[in-house]
């Protein structure tokens, strides 16, 4: 007991200490709810999934799935840019589990010794073009993107979506002047679902949890530039054996139907 | 003796009000902690040995000149337009004052990412105005500077309107009635009179909107998007720079403190004080 009162307090003191830092990547999604109720035996109380924004589709359906699997169980989902995310984990964010689009920003988390056991890899995604519906511009390749007056978006380098793109442009050495880094995958396809721009470079995922909204264009530098995801439960975790329950849901064959039918590849 | 008593009344008086009890005293330096300590923390964490690196670097001078341009050029919107509806609502009465009022001042209260989305609807290149725009003209404004104008001016000028909207309730409508009986016209006796009286809430207001044009974050990034040099103000930086380099996000929080505390020491005894 005191050894848990005293890491909450911890806990506490370096969440007041980041201060603004913390409210600002928190945002309005902050997932603070109340703590979760310290079930004994099986698997109850609140778990607090930080997932990559592409995720969200996906994970909202896992969601709903676990908490009808396991009645008195609450999914609280935080979805962003990983980095993001990263960072307020880091920072003493209150979350159970984290999803990552990429081992890069997982490695934030495992450095400073917040993920508890070692990642693993539970699915795999690669990038689509995404276009405005009937693909007006008539866009087949990436190279098309680059031609003039055409308005595209592409996710901030700081995040996976970005760098994985960044890293399929470098292939094929073309240099693409976008209108704006965006801050996460969600709203660079976003900007193209409001038909502010034309295209955007995001995950096949998006493009197909999008419906009709957009239009997706495959194009073979893709397959340089694929995501690994890699999920862990959380040191802090307050509520271990559902966080492992969740991750365990989502690694399950169901988990992996879920998952591939977004358009994710098995790792 | 009553003659003795009596002026010892406001001296007692004196005495207490200058020592604070200790119920108000403990929560008013919470209080005080709470909002300084967050910005001590800052200074004790920063990387002051990579500050010079991170601070000459063209992509911080690049945002800090452009958070510094686009705050200026929406001050500027903010007063030709803010002034005249601030003295439409202090000086004319009309069906729906209240509610115009409300209405103005409603992005005070919104969440700057909601007046994102309002403003991509708005004006956006397919929202209900910016396709005309587009159409006739071919401008569009999300991922422009001048989005991030829109975008900094939507939030901050209600500040702007607040303020002079005060200033002239406060300010004695007799000079300008009497600017009229000697002949002057309404718009003169504005410009001669009116404008003249209020200056200093007027520069009160415009300071208050800059600064919060300067901190925007949320409808700029909806509205213009980011990218370094034409719409990634110091706020974007800072947002992007904490996700992948924390160090640099704390040196960018402290020059745009360094600059808002800059302008609020520069510019207060002049005006803030003078209202």
């Amino acid at each position: 007991m005191p050894s848990r009162s005293s890491r909450r307090i911890r806990r506490a003191l370096s969440s007041g200490a980041l201060g603004a830092a913390a409210l600002l990547v928190l945002g309005a999604c902050s997932s603070s709810g109340p703590p979760p109720a310290s079930g004994s035996g099986g698997v109850s109380g609140e778990v607090t999934v930080f997932a990559a924004a592409s995720l969200k589709e996906s994970f909202e359906e896992l969601g709903e799935r676990f908490e009808r699997e396991h009645p008195g169980t609450h999914v609280t989902f935080s979805f962003g840019g990983s980095d993001a995310l990263a960072a307020s984990i880091t920072g003493g964010a209150p979350a159970d589990v984290f999803a990552s689009a990429s081992p890069k920003t997982m490695k934030i988390v495992t450095d400073a010794g917040d993920a508890s056991g070692t990642p693993v890899t539970f699915v795999r995604n690669r990038l689509e073009i995404a276009t405005l519906p009937g693909n007006p511009d008539r866009i087949g390749s990436l190279k098309d993107l680059t031609r003039n007056g055409l308005k595209v978006v592409l996710c901030d380098a700081s995040v996976p979506c970005g760098a994985a793109a960044k890293k399929a442009l470098d292939a094929s050495g073309l240099e693409l002047t976008p209108v704006s880094y965006e801050e996460d995958v969600k709203s660079a396809l976003n900007k193209v679902v409001l038909k502010e721009a034309d295209a955007a470079v995001v995950y096949r995922t998006d493009v197909q949890a999008a419906g009709d909204k957009v239009e997706g264009v495959e194009f073979p530098e893709s397959a340089d530039a694929v995501n690994d995801y890699p999920i862990t439960v959380l040191e802090r975790s307050e509520n271990t054996e559902a966080a492992e329950a969740f991750l365990a849901l989502v690694r399950s064959p169901e988990g992996r139907k879920a998952l591939t039918g977004a358009g994710f590849l098995a790792p | 003796m009553k003659a003795q008593d009596f002026p010892a009344v406001p001296r007692r008086r004196r005495r207490v009000s200058r020592g604070a009890p200790l119920p108000l005293l403990v929560p008013a330096l919470i209080g005080v902690a709470f909002l300084v300590l967050p910005l001590i923390a800052l200074l004790v964490r920063a990387p002051w040995r990579s500050m010079p690196d991170l601070l000459t670097s063209t992509e911080v001078w690049q945002a800090l000149r452009l958070s510094l341009v686009c705050a200026t050029a929406a001050t500027a919107v903010s007063l030709v337009v803010g002034v005249p509806l601030a003295w439409l609502l202090a000086r004319v009465e009309f069906p729906g004052r209240r509610l115009v009022r409300a209405l103005v001042t409603l992005p005070l209260v919104l969440p700057p990412v909601v007046g994102g989305v309002a403003l991509l609807m708005a004006l956006g290149r397919n929202g209900v105005v910016g396709r005309l725009l587009d159409d006739w003209f071919g401008v569009t404004l999300p991922f422009t500077t001048a989005g991030v104008v829109v975008a900094e001016a939507f939030v901050a000028m209600p500040f702007l309107v607040i303020s002079v909207e005060g200033t002239l309730r406060a300010a004695d409508p007799r000079y300008e009635e009497a600017a009229a009986t000697l002949g002057a016209s309404r718009f003169t006796a504005f410009r001669r009179v009116t404008l003249p009286l209020v200056a200093p809430g007027i520069a009160a207001g415009a300071v208050l909107a800059w600064a919060r044009a300067l901190g925007e974050f949320g409808a700029t990034i909806t509205f213009a998007g980011n990218f370094p040099g034409r719409t990634q103000t110091m706020p974007l930086a800072v947002y992007l720079a904490l996700q992948n380099d924390p160090e640099a996000a704390i040196a960018l929080s402290l020059v745009l403190l360094a600059v808002s505390v800059a302008v609020l020491a520069g510019l207060r005894d002049r005006w803030m004080t003078a209202s």
